[in-house]
């Protein structure tokens, strides 16, 4: 039997990726992710032992440069792209729990 | 009614030849998209203005006895989750709208520079999450063959482009069969080059051991001169590959003599049977230009469609984090970061891309992990010695590129895991990060077009090109692009 998801647990995941959902949306997600999760599920069972993991498809090897100063993208320009900037930076509200 | 642009390659020797201005090339798209585009939604948003300069520019070039490169005046689309800066990339969601990238993606200063020209965003599902482009927050796009029907996805406002005459050429990305899908429901040739021969610098990213970038076009031909132009390594890409571009032109008019072809048995049964017939038709192609062709049985791929429905989403609830109300596009204001987070992309995003990033935090989370993830890629790994077994015996395989032709708007949108099934014989290559393209074949069910697809190992581009270039010399005509729109049928 397939892991099958309760409201409860769907409600846990979107708070976990940073997702406001109403109870109705984590009902009807429930039922679809476990749908989903019941597909997979023969590829769950699958006999893999000694088969090791792919995380990539071709050889990667890791790629390094001269540590040499160059040009990146324009601040201002990268800053005008987001929601809210001050003083070169960008402005989120406030982060920890005390008022500012 | 006849389309307005001519092919790719067609257009790039006029045009160098002095015979035809970049110009009259641009207006000409553009006068298809103004006239067309109302109904088919195939694009986000134009570049009118920066192409209509450049195009200036190629015949100043032309006119001064330079060359302005391998696609001067070719008007090309680019999927809307590729980066162009100063002009808006929404990979269709609310949560970019307003956001313009502050750099071009490595393949559109190429394409640039081999003087083409971008003139628009083309619609895509959210994010190139999908297989219908339903699932956009500017609306779907329709497939010119039949305007009730959809272009596939998730790169269908670029397939849809090209197959109504708008563009010659255009760009999707393809992370388990974006491309060639909807190339296959339009009937136009797209392909899925190997995993890091194309640069995805400036590509939005969405599962990252997947993703790549490829074109579409008319022809086999024009795919092949899009591919060299955009193709080969770039620094700015860790995994872009140290290889020049696999120059796939020179072997159009090798022919199959002694080459051996697989066809994919296992697919065929769970393909309608117009596109196994379509199949079995190109086998026979293959066959008669001096092929050797055989069944091969490779069970194992038909696990790869569930292991992809674990790795994609799990890649792409990690890249999609970023959406977060900070750096880019939309922000719902709260009192405290966290809520402003979760605010921000619960409006932000749709309920695919949703889904998807769930289903990924899911997978990814404690206790769970090896369950699923680890799975995933150990059957990553079965899919990957299935393909290496059959190579071992031939140079290309040969399999349909969809189960059906392009179905109804609103037919799967109810069901993510019927709409899952439409990527069930594309999947398994993503996931191999090898290379294949679809090519228009036949007309099917409602005298829909059908693509056959042509797999080949990694960096067997030049052997899949060859072996595509035959299939499509065999084809009947009127199995492809450009067509005029045409209402339900």
């Amino acid at each position: 039997m397939s892991e099958q998801l309760s409201s409860e647990a769907v409600a846990h995941i979107a708070r976990l990726a940073r997702l406001e959902i109403t109870a109705e949306e984590s009902a009807t997600y429930a039922g679809q992710l476990s749908a989903i999760l019941e597909h997979v599920e023969a590829v769950r069972r699958l006999d893999t032992a000694g088969v090791p993991p792919t995380s990539h498809a071709l050889e990667l090897r890791n790629v390094l440069r001269a540590d040499e100063p160059r040009p990146c993208l324009e601040r201002d320009e990268v800053l005008s792209g987001a929601p809210r900037a001050e003083d070169g930076r960008f402005l989120v509200p406030r982060i920890l729990g005390e008022e500012p | 009614m006849t389309p307005p642009v001519g092919g790719a390659t067609e257009i790039a020797a006029r045009v160098r030849a002095g015979e035809l201005s970049a110009a009259s090339v641009l207006d000409e798209a553009l006068a298809a998209i103004e006239a067309r585009d109302r109904e088919l939604h195939c694009f986000n948003s134009l570049m009118g203005e920066r192409a209509r300069e450049r195009a200036t520019e190629i015949d100043r070039m032309v006119g001064a006895g330079q060359d302005p490169g391998s696609l001067a005046g070719v008007p090309v689309a680019l999927k809307d989750n590729i980066c162009t800066r100063a002009a808006p990339t929404t990979c269709s969601s609310r949560i970019l709208e307003g956001w313009t990238p502050p750099y071009d993606a490595t393949v559109v200063r190429r394409l640039a520079a081999a003087g083409a020209l971008l003139v628009g965003k083309t619609n895509l599902d959210e994010f190139a999450m999908g297989s219908s482009t339903e699932n956009s927050a500017t609306g779907p796009t329709r497939n010119p063959w039949d305007t009730s029907r959809v272009p596939g996805g998730s790169s269908g406002g670029s397939a849809a482009a090209v197959a109504a005459g708008m563009v010659p050429v255009a760009l999707g990305s393809d992370t388990g069969g974006s491309i060639r899908q909807p190339a296959a429901l339009c009937g136009v040739v797209g392909v899925k080059p190997t995993y890091g021969v194309v640069s995805r610098y400036g590509l939005v990213a969405f599962a990252s051991s997947l993703d790549q970038i490829g074109p579409f076009a008319l022809t086999v031909a024009d795919a092949a001169a899009v591919l060299e132009a955009i193709a080969g390594h770039d620094e700015m890409d860790s995994t872009s590959l140290e290889r020049a571009a696999p120059r796939c032109s020179e072997v159009l008019d090798d022919g199959a003599d002694g080459l051996r072809v697989g066809v994919v048995s296992d697919f065929l049964a769970d393909a309608s049977p117009d596109c196994a017939s379509a199949v079995r038709s190109a086998a026979e192609v293959l066959a008669a230009a001096g092929a050797k062709v055989d069944d091969v049985a490779l069970p194992e791929l038909l696990h790869g469609l569930s292991a992809y429905y674990l790795i994609a989403p799990a890649e792409a609830s990690s890249n999609l984090a970023r959406y977060d109300g900070v750096r880019y596009g939309l922000r719902v204001d709260a009192p405290d970061v966290e809520t402003m987070n979760a605010r921000t992309r619960a409006a932000g995003f749709g309920a695919e891309v949703k889904r998807r990033v769930m289903l990924g935090t899911y997978v990814l989370s404690a206790g769970y992990y090896d369950a699923y993830y680890a799975q995933a890629q150990r059957v990553r790994t079965i899919v990957a010695r299935a393909f290496a077994r059959a190579y071992g015996h031939f140079d290309v395989l040969l399999a349909p590129t969809t189960p059906s032709v392009a179905f109804a708007f609103g037919a799967k949108t109810d069901d993510p895991l019927e709409m899952y099934l439409a990527d069930l014989f594309t999947i398994p290559t993503n996931l191999a990060g090898h290379p294949a393209m679809s090519v228009p074949f036949a007309l099917g069910e409602a005298g829909l077009p059908v693509g056959v697809q042509v797999l080949a190992p990694a960096l067997g581009e030049r052997e899949m090109f060859r072996a595509a270039a035959v299939v499509e010399a065999g084809a009947p005509p009127g199995v492809r692009g450009p067509v005029g729109t045409r209402s339900a049928r």
